[in-house]
């Protein structure tokens, strides 16, 4: 099927470069607070949302692939491993 | 802006490592080493980003329309996945650690022998 | 060596090393200035030459399909020591997989979390479907399809049903599914050199529209048996830590 050529919206320059900067502002944040909970279910919540913000991140940087890959792995299949393990772990601690 | 992309990977990098060094628990070593794997990809994106381009599908614009660079993405794409498998091996390592050893702090760990 | 000096430690060797990093980072050229010609050839290129218009999907499966057979094979490796890590060990035994609590009175799961798992069960499962098999148009490949279809499966044991997640996925199922997906993957590319040509060359006829379903020779093959191993794979794995913790107890 011969689709349209067209030439693709794009977003004015300083409008992209501050979204782009709030992002990386977010995902460093977000980097940092993975790090510093302790609490073992709550850092695992914290990963599921920094796995969004970084798939946000690669959506603006123009990788939709990435975006759907990191979207998958880094908010349902990493968090339901973790989960596992955990409980895994308290069950024998019990 | 010309820099700050790598400042923020250099950022993340930093304090991965420091959960690494600092970690009384396995399971919390292994999310800050997430966080540590999140930084090359990152910069991968970064490396290959051209100001003002599109993502590089031509299914509806022409095909010499400025586009990003597809080679590194590739890598970061297939990254992603093969590295979320490599986690859950780590993990099923620190099942079986919890079950030997009775306990999972990395600096008790090192000091338990067979 | 005590938390507080390790800690020290670290961080006099972090500023060294973020030192180092800066300086080799701001040698770039900067963020959005890339210079190098690979990016802006392959893009031209790879549309009149493989008639696939997903040019990342090209690239991870055409141009550079040997790494990619390598990184497949890490993940086949990957799923194949989480199942040899959490073995059945001596000294535990397993207990079967069945309903311990029909007969005792069990709050049921919620039934907002059960609707909610089995209404997009099915969706998840065509888009993962659709991903994997459309490399070469889209923004898709088979490594997001496999993760996808392998989300569909969590989400009906997240709905409460592990018994029918273990029906919906034996291990026998997954694993010779997961084989025939990696082993697949080499058969094309040896294919190839049993015609003579190099391995992985792209030896089916390309079709004549860019981004049509029949297009792009072997790179939609490719794709898709790359997506049947990424799920089986997952399942796999998520399964053998569902067993570890679900089934598998001390003592004889």
């Amino acid at each position: 099927m011969n689709a349209a050529v067209s030439t693709p919206y794009t977003v004015p320059a300083g409008l992209m470069d501050a979204l782009q900067v709030t992002v990386l502002v977010l995902v460093a944040v977000g980097a940092t607070a993975v790090v510093l909970i302790r609490a073992h279910v709550r850092q695992v919540l914290a990963l599921s949302v920094y796995g969004v913000l970084l798939a946000v991140l690669f959506l603006v940087f123009q990788a939709p692939d990435v975006t759907l890959s990191e979207l998958a792995v880094g908010t349902v299949v990493l968090p339901i491993l973790l989960l596992l393990t955990l409980a895994k772990i308290r069950k024998r601690e019990e | 802006m010309q820099y700050f992309p790598f400042v923020v990977v250099a950022w993340i990098l930093a304090v991965g490592l420091y959960g690494i060094v600092t970690s009384r628990h396995l399971v919390h070593l292994i999310m800050c080493l997430i966080v540590v794997q999140s930084s090359t990809y990152v910069l991968l994106l970064g490396v290959g980003y051209v100001t003002g381009a599109v993502a590089p599908y031509f299914y509806d614009i022409g095909v010499h329309t400025p586009a990003v660079d597809p080679v590194v993405q590739a890598l970061a794409l297939t990254d992603v996945v093969v590295e979320a498998a490599v986690t859950a091996l780590l993990l099923a390592f620190a099942v079986q650690a919890h079950k030997r050893f009775g306990t999972l702090d990395p600096q008790e760990l090192v000091s338990l022998k067979g | 060596m005590t938390p507080s000096l390790r800690r020290w430690v670290f961080l006099a060797g972090a500023a060294g090393l973020v030192a180092f990093y800066l300086w080799g980072l701001v040698g770039l050229p900067g963020f959005g200035d890339y210079p190098g010609p690979y990016g802006f050839i392959v893009n031209h290129i790879a549309v009149p030459q493989t008639k696939a218009t997903g040019v990342v999907s090209a690239v991870n499966f055409e141009y550079r399909g040997f790494d990619t057979v390598g990184e497949e094979f890490i993940l086949f490796t990957a799923a194949a020591g989480v199942s040899i890590v959490l073995r059945r060990l001596r000294g535990e035994r397993q207990r079967p997989a069945v309903d311990e609590a029909a007969d005792r009175d069990v709050p049921a799961t919620s039934s907002a979390v059960r609707m909610l798992a089995l209404l997009f069960t099915g969706p998840v499962v065509v888009v993962g479907w659709w991903l994997a098999s459309h490399a070469q148009t889209n923004p898709s490949g088979g490594f997001q399809g496999g993760v996808i279809l392998a989300t569909a499966f969590i989400l009906v044991y997240l709905s409460g049903e592990f018994l029918v997640f273990k029906r919906f996925s034996p291990v026998n199922l997954t694993d010779v599914t997961e084989a025939v997906g990696a082993g697949g993957f080499a058969a094309i590319g040896v294919s190839a050199v049993a015609m003579g040509l190099p391995y992985l060359y792209n030896f089916l006829p390309l079709g004549t529209t860019p981004g049509a379903v029949s297009s792009s020779g072997t790179i939609a093959l490719i794709s898709f048996f790359v997506g049947l191993e990424v799920a089986a794979a997952f399942i796999l794995i998520v399964g053998e830590l569902l067993e570890q913790t679900l089934l598998i107890r001390q003592g004889q």
